[in-house]
C-alpha cells in the first residue's frame, strides 16, 4: 500500500505513517501532550526531509488538538482571555521562527540547531518531570511528606507592569508574561514541529502560578492557533506542507488519541507521568547520541 | 501490442537501411512520458532498437552499444559534515552549477573495455564522468573528495546508476535495457542517449526525449502549493480542523 506524497515528492507506505500517527495519539492521549517532538524525529528518521516532517507534523497537531479544545470548553476549562494573549504571542513567534528557519536553512545549520534544541529541551524537561513524579509516588508510598508548596507567584512575573485580572485562572498579572510565553512556544513550534504542550504546561503552572483546572484547556487552545499560524507560515516560506501526509498522520492520531484516553484512565496519572518523563528521556538521549555519532551521510545536498 | 510489431519490424528496416557506409541506430524508447500519480513507485524504462551495419550483416566484431539516461540539471550546495566540538556539523560546502538529478548508465560490455578516457569525459560515460560544472574554488583535491562524495550519496541513494552489463544485444543486431527510474526522481526533462561504439570510438549516437510529471490530483496539489501557497495553508488548516471535528464528534456518540 505505497502512496506518492506530492510534496514531499516520494513514495511511503500508508500503513507505516498512519500506525506512526496512531502510535502518537496513543501517547497524546494516554499523557494530554500533543507528541510532536515524537513525530517529527519518527518521520525523519523514515526518511521524509526535515523541513516536510516539521511543517507537516504542526499541520497534523492542529486536528489534533481540536478535539482536546472541544472537550475542555465543555467542562469550562479554558480561559479564552488567557488563551488570546498566548495566541498573539504565539503568532509572532512563529513568524519570527519562520525567517529563522529560512536563515538557518541558507547557513545549512538548521539540523545541528534543531538537534541541539530538541536534546536541551527533552532532556530539562524529562529530568524535571522524572523527579516530580518520583517524589509523588514516593508520597503516594508514604515514604516521603509531601513536599512544601512552592511559592504562588514568581517574584520575576509578579514585577511586571500594567497588571490585568485573568478570573478563569485566579491571576493577576502582566499580560506580558503570557506574551513571553507565548512567543517562545511559538518559535519552538516553527523550528521543531512540536506543539509546545509540554513547555507550557509545566511553565503555565510553575511559573505564572495558573489555575491548574485550566491549564491544559488554555494550553491546547493556544496549540491549536499557533500550529495553524504555523502552518501557513510554512506553506507560504518553505512551502513544505504536505497535506497529504498531514491527513495520513491525522487519521491514525485521532483514533489513537482515544485508545490512549481510554487506557489512561486505568493508570495512576504519578505512573503516567513518570512513564511520560522517560519517553522523553529516551528521545532526548537518542538525539544526543545522534549528534555525537558518525552520521551516515557526511554529505547533504541542498539545491539552490 | 504497438512495441512488439516495432521489434519485429526493426530487422527489417536494418535490412532495408543497410547500405550504410558506417553502422547506424534506429532507436526508441518505451515511454516518451512518465505520469507520477498517487500509485507511483518508480517506473521502468525499456531503450530498445536496431544496429544497422553497411551490408545488413553483422560483421564478426559487433559494435557495442551504452544507453544514458539523464535527468534535468540543477545548481545545488553541497554541504560536508565534520566533527566540530563533539557535534557533527556541516562546516565546508563546494557548489556545482549543473548535477543531473538523475544519471543512468547502462552497457553492453564494461565502460573501461569500450573507450578511452577521453572519449568517456566527452560523452559523459560512466559515473566517473558526469559534468557537473563545480562553481566554488576550491583546490582540486577538495574538488575531487566533493564530487566524489556527492556522486556516492546519489549512487546510494539509486538516484545514479552504473550497470556494466546492462544492455543486452541479440544477434548483433537488435539492443534492449531496462534502466528502473526511483520513486524519488524529480520531475522535469530527462534525455535517453543511445551510443553505438566501434573500436573505441562512438560511430552514432541519438537522442529522445522523455518528460516525467506530476499528474492528476498530485500536480494540482504541486501547483496550488506553490502558486497559491496562502489558500494552499488556509486548505490545509481547514482539512485539518475539519478532520480534528468530526473525529470528535464521532467518538462521542459512541
Amino acid at each position: 500500500m505505497d502512496l506518492y506524497l506530492p510534496i514531499a515528492g516520494l513514495s511511503v507506505n500508508i500503513i507505516v505513517i498512519i500506525g506512526l500517527g496512531g502510535l502518537v495519539g496513543i501517547l497524546s492521549g494516554m499523557f494530554g501532550v500533543g507528541g510532536g517532538f515524537l513525530t517529527t524525529p519518527l518521520l525523519i528518521f523514515y526518511g521524509i526531509p526535515p523541513a516536510v516532517a516539521v511543517a507537516s507534523s504542526a499541520t497534523q497537531i492542529t486536528g489534533a488538538s481540536v478535539s482536546a479544545v472541544l472537550a475542555h470548553h465543555r467542562r469550562q476549562g479554558v480561559d479564552f482571555q488567557m488563551g488570546w494573549v498566548l495566541v498573539a504571542g504565539g503568532a509572532l513567534g512563529s513568524i519570527t521562527g519562520g525567517y529563522a528557519f529560512r536563515a538557518l536553512q541558507d547557513s545549512g545549520q538548521i539540523d545541528t540547531v534543531v538537534g541541539i534544541l530538541y536534546v536541551l529541551l527533552l532532556g530539562s524537561i524529562g529530568i524535571l518531570m522524572a523527579r516530580e513524579a518520583a517524589q509523588s509516588i514516593a508520597v503516594l508510598w508514604g515514604k516521603a511528606a509531601a513536599p512544601p508548596r512552592q511559592r504562588r507567584h514568581n517574584p520575576l512575573v509578579a514585577a511586571l507592569p500594567m497588571r490585568w485580572r485573568f478570573y478563569r485562572s485566579g491571576l493577576y498579572i502582566s499580560p506580558i508574561a503570557p506574551l513571553l510565553l507565548g512567543f517562545g512556544t511559538g518559535l519552538l513550534t516553527v523550528l521543531l514541529g512540536v506543539g509546545g504542550g509540554f513547555v507550557l504546561v509545566p511553565a503555565l503552572i510553575y511559573l505564572l502560578g495558573m489555575s491548574t483546572r485550566v491549564v491544559v484547556g488554555t494550553s491546547s487552545f493556544q496549540i491549536l492557533f499557533v500550529t495553524a499560524a504555523t502552518t501557513l507560515v510554512h506553506a507560504t516560506t518553505t512551502k513544505a506542507v504536505d497535506i497529504v501526509l498531514a491527513v495520513l498522520l491525522l487519521i491514525g492520531s485521532v483514533v489513537g488519541a482515544q485508545l490512549g484516553t481510554r487506557f489512561a484512565m486505568k493508570v495512576r496519572p504519578e505512573w503516567l507521568r513518570l512513564a511520560l518523563a522517560g519517553i522523553v528521556l529516551a528521545v532526548a538521549v537518542r538525539m544526543a547520541l545522534g549528534l555525537g555519532w558518525r552520521p551516515d551521510e557526511i554529505y547533504t545536498i541542498q539545491p539552490l | 501490442m504497438k512495441r512488439r510489431a516495432a521489434l519485429i519490424l526493426l530487422p527489417l528496416i536494418a535490412l532495408l537501411l543497410g547500405a550504410a557506409a558506417k553502422p547506424s541506430l534506429v532507436p526508441d524508447v518505451s515511454q516518451r512520458r512518465i505520469d507520477i500519480i498517487y500509485s507511483f513507485t518508480g517506473a521502468e524504462l525499456l531503450l530498445f532498437g536496431a544496429i544497422v551495419y553497411p551490408g545488413g550483416r553483422a560483421p564478426e566484431k559487433p559494435a557495442d552499444v551504452v544507453v544514458v539516461v539523464k535527468g534535468p540539471a540543477e545548481p545545488i550546495v553541497l554541504r560536508e559534515k565534520q566533527k566540530i566540538a563533539g557535534v557533527w556539523m556541516n562546516a565546508e560546502n563546494a557548489r556545482f552549477r549543473s548535477v543531473p538529478a538523475f544519471y543512468a548508465v547502462a552497457s553492453s560490455r564494461p565502460l573501461q573495455g569500450l573507450v578511452d578516457d577521453r572519449t568517456a569525459a566527452i560523452y559523459e560515460l560512466g559515473l566517473r564522468n558526469i559534468q557537473l560544472s563545480p562553481a566554488s574554488g576550491e583546490t582540486p583535491e577538495a574538488q575531487r573528495r566533493f564530487e566524489a562524495g556527492l556522486v556516492d550519496l546519489k549512487r546510494r541513494g539509486g538516484l545514479y546508476v552504473e550497470s556494466p552489463d546492462g544492455v543486452e544485444v541479440s544477434e548483433g543486431v537488435l539492443y534492449r535495457a531496462r534502466i528502473a527510474i526511483p520513486a524519488r526522481v524529480p520531475v522535469g526533462s530527462y534525455t535517453a542517449e543511445t551510443f553505438l561504439i566501434q573500436d573505441g570510438r562512438v560511430v552514432a549516437a541519438a537522442t529522445r526525449e522523455i518528460e516525467i510529471d506530476k499528474s492528476g490530483f498530485e500536480r494540482f496539489v504541486a501547483i496550488v502549493a506553490d502558486r497559491w501557497s496562502f489558500t494552499y495553508g488556509l486548505v490545509a488548516v481547514a482539512v485539518s480542523v475539519a478532520l480534528g471535528w468530526a473525529a470528535a464528534a464521532a467518538f462521542r456518540k459512541k
